[in-house]
């Protein structure tokens, strides 16, 4: 076997380094977590020329390599440390050919710690458009590299890239500036302490606050502990730093590039000028959510409908097919209704994945985030907040992470207990199958009824979260610095290889993730379902038939009394009965409690848990969603599922906090586990009140 | 004639002539913010905050509170 080089890809953010990546590994590519963090590592094979591959690592974007959130940390720990199984045998920068100057600052970072360092110029594709010529064989020799020009966009120059990776060895470890000319008698000072080391590697153990692995722990603790200066003269030399290297970078480029801004078209501030507008720009971003709704809604419901009816056939078609007994039983009324239950929200969740990276992908995001700014900041959040909130409406997890761009503490802690409340999509089936049975399929200016109501929901949630926010502003007593820079980075049409895949990765996430805990607890809840302790559930059929035996039934009636009958005495009956007081006043039956029971772990179970209740028993074709609405109220007659019952279940999934996997990604983010406790305890306790109050008014 | 960037109305252009280290963030002085670099407003939020700027060819949005302590040049 040929060795296989490591190459780690960085890059400032809007560079497209990631549409890099994608280019060198297509498919190869795949998705983890680094250890102990919940930091994204994005990894994939490239096959090189002459049999040769590649491992590419995809670190998280940076501006430079003094870190400042944990993902940045990532990169700089991997730079630092030699004996790290991912340590690059060469670093490609990728850099956006209209943001040279700033790219090359880390850039330059990095070629002063001797990793051998290729240079990606990206977007070539748009130098014509923005009047830019380079001089090639200058930079490479200014900045003692190998330079490849291309464009994702446009399929260029990926050949030769994966030309010079092959050939890393020729490439120059030459440094860009000596640490020394920085502040001499500092760093003379700390070569004598420190002889046998790289003078830019000690001042970066110096000044980053990061983790560096076991290796060298002893001498790199006696580095940072070389504490000649205070943390204000640090940030003075770090300043001073940073202007050097612009300083080389500007004498770079003054003979390297030329900008002939007369060819320059401005796209930018046109669109600009509308998107920021203080009416258009709001009133556009409205219609954007909007349609994304009102998408969300029609385009899936016919996949959503096939699903359905699918899983409903094969679950009877198994139970003709296979010879009668526990294992049948098992496949087709736990198996196949449970995966069902997952596969029903591809199409939903994969057209969620596809607006929020189209917005991420164009560039219209930053917009919202300069547009919302000074609006949030009246709640204690920040004009990135916006962010999470959005993705929160796919999934609350990664939106949780994604705070972390976040400067000022207490501006992101508001920002991680109120984003549970915008409606992620494993809300989505549970208000979409209620809204289904409670609301009629009516239109009212061109939009249904239905779509209205799931639109009013999301609103609910921002609207609970931004309230949320506003008290927790009040009473949380932190102070904090409030920073805020937002790069605003070009508009650009969203390449469809990124989309896809990005889609594609998040769907299989989460059929994968969520999946897996769905399924186990549809085969649990059919055990449950299916056994009971005692004689009334052993004995049920001798039981049904005595209670009816002065009535003339017919085998069909017997029989299905029969199975609700053991239904009612099984394990999981007996579990909803017990709980029945607590939610009766809400408008619930024991069934739809056991379905909340199951649902504290993952909201998404609730209709997979009603699925396989109801199909317990039932042999006929019919759907989920027919079998609850001919559920009956044991109590009060009429279909369970009526206005006041449905409306009090949809504000209980609105507000309750049933997402186990939530409140571990609060308790990493926010290292303590009194966050996550007050968040499942107030948000359903307020939860279980509205939707008290709701039912008690509309019943 | 030495402003601070706060000031700066939309469409005008100016140089940066000192920034103060400890109120701002070294994620700032990286993206260009740096005595001598040009900054022009593009563009104001509404309520006038944050600041949508161009320092030095880089496109970013600070807020006004950050953009008071550094000090400018205007030109004329």
């Amino acid at each position: 076997m040929s060795k296989q080089i490591n190459v780690a890809l960085i890059g400032n953010p809007n560079t497209g380094k990631t549409s890099v990546f994608n280019a060198l590994t297509g498919l190869n590519q795949k998705v983890g977590n680094y250890p102990g963090i919940t930091v994204e590592k994005k990894e994939g094979i490239c096959k090189l020329p002459r049999g040769v591959k590649a491992h590419i690592i995809d670190l998280p974007g940076t501006y430079s390599l003094n870190a400042s959130s944990l993902d940045e940390n990532v990169v700089i720990e991997l730079l630092l440390n030699k004996n790290d199984k991912d340590f690059p045998d060469i670093a490609v920068v990728v850099t956006d050919v209209e943001n040279l100057k700033r790219n090359l600052l880390l850039f330059t970072q990095i070629k002063d710690l001797e990793i051998p360092t290729l240079l990606v110029i990206n977007m070539a594709d748009r130098m014509r458009y923005k009047g830019i010529s380079l001089d090639i064989d200058y930079l490479e020799a200014q900045l003692q590299t190998k330079i490849a020009l291309i464009s994702t966009r446009k399929k260029e120059g990926i050949d030769n890239l994966k030309h010079l990776i092959a050939n890393y060895k020729e490439v120059s470890v030459t440094p860009c500036i000596k640490a020394s000319d920085i502040d001499k008698e500092y760093f003379e000072n700390l070569q004598k302490a420190f002889p046998n080391q790289l003078l830019y590697k000690l001042w970066l153990v110096i000044t980053q606050d990061v983790n560096f692995g076991k290796t060298d722990r002893k001498e790199i603790d006696a580095v940072a502990n070389f504490k000649t200066k205070s943390k204000a003269d640090l940030k003075r030399l770090q300043q001073k730093e940073t202007i050097k290297r612009y300083q080389f970078i500007n004498n770079v480029l003054r003979e390297g590039q030329t900008i002939d801004v007369s060819q320059a078209k401005d796209l930018r501030s046109k669109l600009d000028r509308i998107l920021t507008h203080k009416v258009w720009g709001y009133a556009i971003f409205f219609v954007i959510l909007l349609t994304i709704f009102q998408a969300i809604y029609d385009w899936s419901s016919v996949p959503m409908d096939f699903i359905d009816s699918t899983f409903a056939f094969l679950s009877e078609w198994t139970k003709n097919q296979l010879p009668q007994g526990a294992f049948t039983n098992l496949l087709a009324e736990g198996i196949i209704p449970g995966l069902g239950g997952i596969v029903i929200f591809i199409p939903q969740i994969a057209f969620l994945f596809l607006f929020i990276s189209v917005l991420e992908e164009s560039g219209y995001m930053s917009r919202v985030v300069f547009l919302m700014d000074r609006v949030m900041r009246r709640f204690g959040l920040s004009g990135k907040s916006v962010v999470p909130l959005i993705s929160g409406t796919a999934c609350a997890i990664p939106a949780i992470m994604a705070t972390r761009n976040i400067e000022s503490w207490k501006e992101r802690l508001i920002t991680i207990l109120v984003t549970p409340f915008t409606t992620c999509s494993a809300r989505l089936p549970v208000y979409l199958i209620i809204i289904s049975l409670i609301i009629p399929e009516g239109r009212f200016l061109g939009l249904g009824y239905q779509a209205l109501t799931l639109m009013l929901l999301y609103f609910l949630g921002f609207a609970t979260a931004v309230l949320s926010a506003y008290i927790l502003n009040k009473v949380l007593k932190i102070k904090s610095k409030t920073f805020f820079v937002v790069e605003m980075p070009n508009y650009k049409l969203p390449m469809f290889k990124n989309v896809a895949l990005t889609v594609l990765e998040k769907t299989k996430s989460f059929v994968f993730g969520a999946g897996k805990i769905i399924l186990a607890i549809s085969i649990i809840l059919w055990f449950l379902a299916s056994y009971g302790p005692g004689d009334d559930f052993n004995n049920a059929e001798s039981i049904i038939k005595t209670e009816y035996a002065a009535q003339q039934l017919s085998e069909d009636e017997i029989s299905q009394h029969i199975s609700s009958y053991k239904l009612e005495h099984s394990y999981i009956g007996i579990t909803g009965h017990a709980i029945e007081p607590i939610i009766r006043p809400l408008g619930y039956d024991w069934k739809i409690g056991i379905a909340i029971v199951s649902s504290f772990a993952a909201r998404e179970v609730f209709v997979g848990t009603l699925a396989t209740i109801y199909s317990v028993g039932n042999d006929d074709e019919a759907t989920i969603k027919n079998r609850m609405a001919a559920e009956v109220n044991p109590i009060l007659g009429g279909p369970l599922f009526n206005f006041a019952s449905g409306i009090s279940l949809l504000l209980f999934y609105a507000f309750a906090m049933q997402c186990m996997s939530t409140l571990a990604v609060v308790k990493r983010e926010t290292n303590s586990w009194k966050w996550p406790t007050l968040q499942l305890f107030i948000m359903s306790g307020f939860a279980y009140v509205v939707a008290l109050i709701a039912y008690q008014f509309l019943k | 004639m030495q402003n601070t960037l706060a000031e700066l109305k939309r469409g005008e252009r100016a140089t940066i002539v000192d920034v103060s280290s400890i109120h701002i963030p070294l994620k700032l002085l990286e993206m260009g913010c740096l005595p001598g670099n040009l900054v022009e407003l593009v563009q104001l939020a509404p309520f006038q905050d944050p600041m949508y700027l161009n320092i030095n060819g880089t496109h970013l949005a600070i807020r006004k509170e950050t953009a008071s302590h550094i000090i400018i040049e205007k030109e004329l």
